[in-house]
């Protein structure tokens, strides 16, 4: 199995996402230009996170347009495995391969501090080897990462069982304090309806070894790694 | 064809929360401006297009906004002008 870690101009997460698969998993990545047409046999891609295009016009806006979107859209709709992280959510959103988009945090400032969210949804590629109800501690690190989609969707989002993730304070308990940076309904991740789409704000990548504070994004891609095998 | 500038404007959309807005609203009210309601923080884009007439670089730059200037799940626009150039 293969890894395939996109890398568009102001991406700064792509190193650690390639560490999270040789390192931590032991197998092979590739950096994929964002101008690339060929995703080099990758199994798994992952959207990093960063400022793509600086964050210009709309985090995610301009990137969703850069040349190797197309293939991982089809890779997508294919069933393949693909993770949004931080930016990577973004501009998984704005390519319209997850519903919603992410805001300003409320508060206005730059959020880089570990949370704890809970797993809401184990019907994904990316969260198959947690139970529900897990709370993971993993860091943030985003100015925009405010969860929004409008009423309709939001309901669907609900319905279908959409909410991966949520923010959670240390009991477990979605409350607004821990909710912080003022998402809707406290949701840090969605997934596709498929389940082999996931995006959130949270760094699975930046939380692999507990020497780093957290080991708890390894279920992550442990997941999806029994997902490809199975 | 002929130039034109078409100027839009992109504002939160309505019923959301916008915390920078409010941010710039609560430092007008320190100010003294006691009678500044709400403020909402967007951004202002100049378009500069070759279109056949006025009609037509309009409904480009409606379509721009549509497909890439704005995001419909949290953004409003309005052409604020357009202009021969």
């Amino acid at each position: 199995m293969k890894f395939g870690i996109v890398s568009f101009p102001g991406s700064n997460c792509d190193d650690d996402a390639v560490y999270a698969a040789t390192e931590t998993l032991g197998l092979p990545a590739v950096k994929l230009w964002h101008k690339s047409h060929d995703l080099e046999g990758s199994d798994v891609i992952v959207l990093p996170g960063g400022f793509a295009y600086g964050d210009y016009l709309r985090a995610g806006a301009i990137a969703r347009f850069s040349p190797i979107m197309r293939e991982v859209a089809a890779h997508a709709q294919r069933g393949g495995p693909v993770i949004g992280i931080c930016n990577g959510f973004q501009i998984a959103c704005e390519a319209g391969l997850l519903p919603g988009a992410l805001m300003r945090n409320a508060g206005l400032q730059f959020l880089s501090m570990p949370v704890t969210i809970r797993v809401e949804n184990t019907s994904t590629r990316w969260t198959a080897l947690c139970t529900e109800g897990q709370r993971l501690t993993m860091p943030i690190a985003h100015g925009e990462g405010r969860y929004t989609v409008d009423a309709t969707t939001l309901e669907r989002v609900e319905g279908e069982g959409l909410v991966v993730f949520r923010y959670v304070d240390e009991r477990g308990e979605a409350t607004a304090a821990a909710n912080v940076n003022g998402s809707l309904d406290n949701i840090a991740g969605v997934r596709n309806a498929a389940g082999n789409v996931v995006g959130l704000m949270p760094h699975p990548e930046r939380a692999l070894d507990p020497l780093l504070g957290s080991a708890d994004g390894r279920v992550l891609f442990e997941s999806v790694l029994a997902a490809v095998h199975a | 064809m002929k130039s034109f500038r078409v100027s839009v404007h992109i504002v939160p959309r309505k019923g959301l929360l916008d915390p920078q807005g409010k941010a710039v609203a609560d430092a007008l009210h320190t100010l003294g401006f006691h009678a500044v309601g709400d403020v909402h923080v967007g951004r202002h884009l100049v378009i500069e297009t070759a279109a056949s007439d006025a009609a037509a670089a309009e409904g480009a730059v409606r379509e721009m906004c549509s497909r890439l200037l704005a995001n419909p799940v949290t953004e409003d626009f309005e052409i604020a002008g357009v202009a021969a150039s």
